[in-house]
């Protein structure tokens, strides 16, 4: 349900932030938009929240909102936890802009580690909230080197990460942050969305932006671009699909969340989308 | 050849030009040419006025005290450290290829795969939390070998080279001796089929035993793939072992140069006889 827009509080800058930061961060969006994958270094803004809890996400949001917009956050998938209702109650404050838990109805959507299951549309705009940009980082510590590797295109390195995943795994084990290749020339961080996501980024019809605040980093894939998880010839990218059906909605599509709900250990999987999983609750309950 | 032979026995020049200009084809033709390199951090500290001419499957061993530039010059040849002045040239099929002024991107291409650099420490030269397979696969992952099967067969391979245990596949180079990761590092340089190979003291830090084999190992390497080395060591035993000609280095200059018998049996430059004859005898 859209939230009405309230009056913003008084004394703040509309969404928060200067117009020259919000200037600022757009041009580097800009940049970003025009080269996808590449980071682009911007001047980070302190926000009222916490490092690791959304700044670069935040920052990038506010420099994109308008009146108009409506706003959705998820974290994890979910509306409703802490971090999604405390920046969303923060834009509705400083912004006085109109709030939602629908995909389909939002123009924005802040989301840490996770692209909702309701296909996006055209027009809509991904926002996420990036711990480490650098997909070489856990490789290559040094960031000349890596902003070198970059530069020449020089990935072997990403190979030799997925190769010590098979050797020690027997599979692919990078389950969360699975680097992919964007417009066949960067390599990328697609944020820590789980990899069963991975294939939604390839050709979305929405704009997808990513903004990491400690790092001071954004990076951004434009509608339609190709997105190729990288893998080897023997052992190709897949995704893992759920063994269990969530046990609100029984959706066996969606991303689950296993839950462990009494002392003796009884598991329940539910989708890790909250919207979706009410959405398909609700039309069931419509049909009967 | 354009090296600065023993100003003592101008003779002796076109009598070491023998060896490489007497083979025909690919081998008469040199593999690298260094004129007039210069790379200075202070007075004689550094390397300066070196030229000379590589050719394949050659042996050259630099040898001198430490801090007379020889790691510098190695630097400077492999592509690590532009120089002042002068230039490297590598002859790749038939064109000629300036080092510094090709780009990076084709310098550093050049160094994974037609090139390799042995560290003195193999800490510098693997990458010590990846498994020894890993750190074989790792220069042909970058020249875009996707298949795992096949660079864990070839990674096999080479670990059977360089006489380390294949079941030692999935171990970290942590887990080695020291030894051993000089063993690995050679076969991480090798993998990728090089012409030409830098060393740095590759034996430097091992104790007797492990040294001999290490150099044995090289000796059969360079024979079996035909390998043209530059070869840093400060011992002398290790040069005449390994290297074809010498060249000694002694305060950022080649004092000496020539085939190896000759100069530590009869050393012309004084330095190069204080060299020799400080080798301890035991």
């Amino acid at each position: 349900m859209a939230n009405m827009s309230e009056t913003p509080q008084p004394g703040y800058n509309f969404a928060y932030l200067d117009e020259g930061s919000k200037r600022m961060i757009r041009r580097g969006l800009l940049k970003a938009v025009a080269i996808p994958g590449f980071q682009v270094p911007f001047g980070g803004r302190e926000m009222p929240l916490p490092y690791g809890w959304g700044t670069g996400g935040i920052q990038v949001t506010a420099s994109l909102i308008t009146p108009e917009d409506v706003l959705k956050v998820i974290d994890q998938g979910a509306d409703d936890t802490t971090n999604a209702v405390s920046i969303r109650q923060f834009f509705e404050r400083v912004a006085g802009i109109a709030s939602t838990t629908r995909t389909r109805e939002a123009t924005i959507v802040q989301t840490r580690h996770r692209i909702p299951e309701t296909p996006l549309e055209p027009g809509q705009i991904m926002v996420f909230q990036v711990p480490i940009p650098e997909p070489l980082r856990f490789i290559e510590p040094s960031e000349t080197e890596t902003a070198t590797l970059h530069a020449l295109s020089d990935y072997g390195v990403m190979h030799v990460k997925l190769y010590e995943d098979i050797v020690r795994h027997g599979h692919i084990a990078t389950c969360y942050a699975y680097p992919v290749e964007v417009n066949g020339r960067y390599v990328m961080d697609p944020s820590p969305i789980p990899r069963f996501d991975n294939p939604r980024l390839h050709m979305s019809p929405a704009l997808m932006l990513f903004g990491a605040g400690r790092e001071r980093r954004l990076y951004a894939l434009p509608p339609h671009t190709e997105v190729v998880s990288l893998d080897f010839e023997d052992y190709p990218f897949e995704i893992q699909r759920p063994e269990a059906a969530c046990a609100i909605c029984g959706s066996t599509e969606s991303y689950l969340d296993e839950l462990i709900v009494d002392d003796a250990g009884t598991r329940r999987h539910v989708c890790s989308d909250t919207d979706y999983c009410q959405a398909r609750v609700k039309a069931r309950e419509a049909a009967a | 050849m354009n090296v600065r032979l023993r100003d003592a026995q101008p003779g002796a020049a076109s009598q070491l030009e023998v060896p490489a200009r007497a083979l025909s084809g690919e081998k008469a033709r040199p593999l690298l040419q260094v004129d007039d390199v210069c790379r200075l951090f202070g007075p004689e500290q550094g390397c300066q006025e070196v030229s000379f001419t590589l050719y394949p499957g050659e042996v050259l061993g630099l040898v001198g005290e430490s801090g007379s530039g020889k790691s510098t010059l190695l630097s400077t040849l492999s592509g690590r450290l532009p120089p002042d002045r002068g230039r490297v040239r590598y002859r790749d099929g038939a064109d000629w290829l300036d080092l510094y002024a090709a780009g990076e991107g084709r310098r550093r291409a050049l160094l994974r795969t037609q090139w390799g650099f042995v560290e003195q420490n193999p800490r510098d030269g693997l990458r010590m939390s990846v498994s020894a397979g890993a750190n074989i696969g790792e220069r042909l992952m970058a020249q875009g070998a996707r298949h795992y099967g096949r660079l864990r067969q070839c990674a096999l391979e080479w670990l059977r080279h360089v006489e380390i245990d294949a079941a030692r596949i999935d171990d970290t180079p942590e887990t080695f001796s020291g030894g051993m990761r000089q063993r690995l590092q050679i076969a991480r340089n090798l993998v990728s089929g090089p012409r030409l190979v830098f060393m740095d003291e590759p034996t430097g830090g091992l104790d007797v035993s492990v040294q001999a084999r290490i150099l044995d190992l090289l000796r059969n390497l360079v024979r079996e793939f035909d390998l043209s080395v530059i070869l840093v060591t400060h011992d002398l035993a290790v040069a005449r072992l390994l290297a074809d000609r010498l060249m000694v280095m002694r305060r950022s200059r080649i004092v000496e140069s020539g085939l190896t018998d000759q100069i530590l049996d009869d050393p012309q430059h004084p330095y190069t006889q204080l060299l020799v004859s400080s080798i301890l005898q035991v």
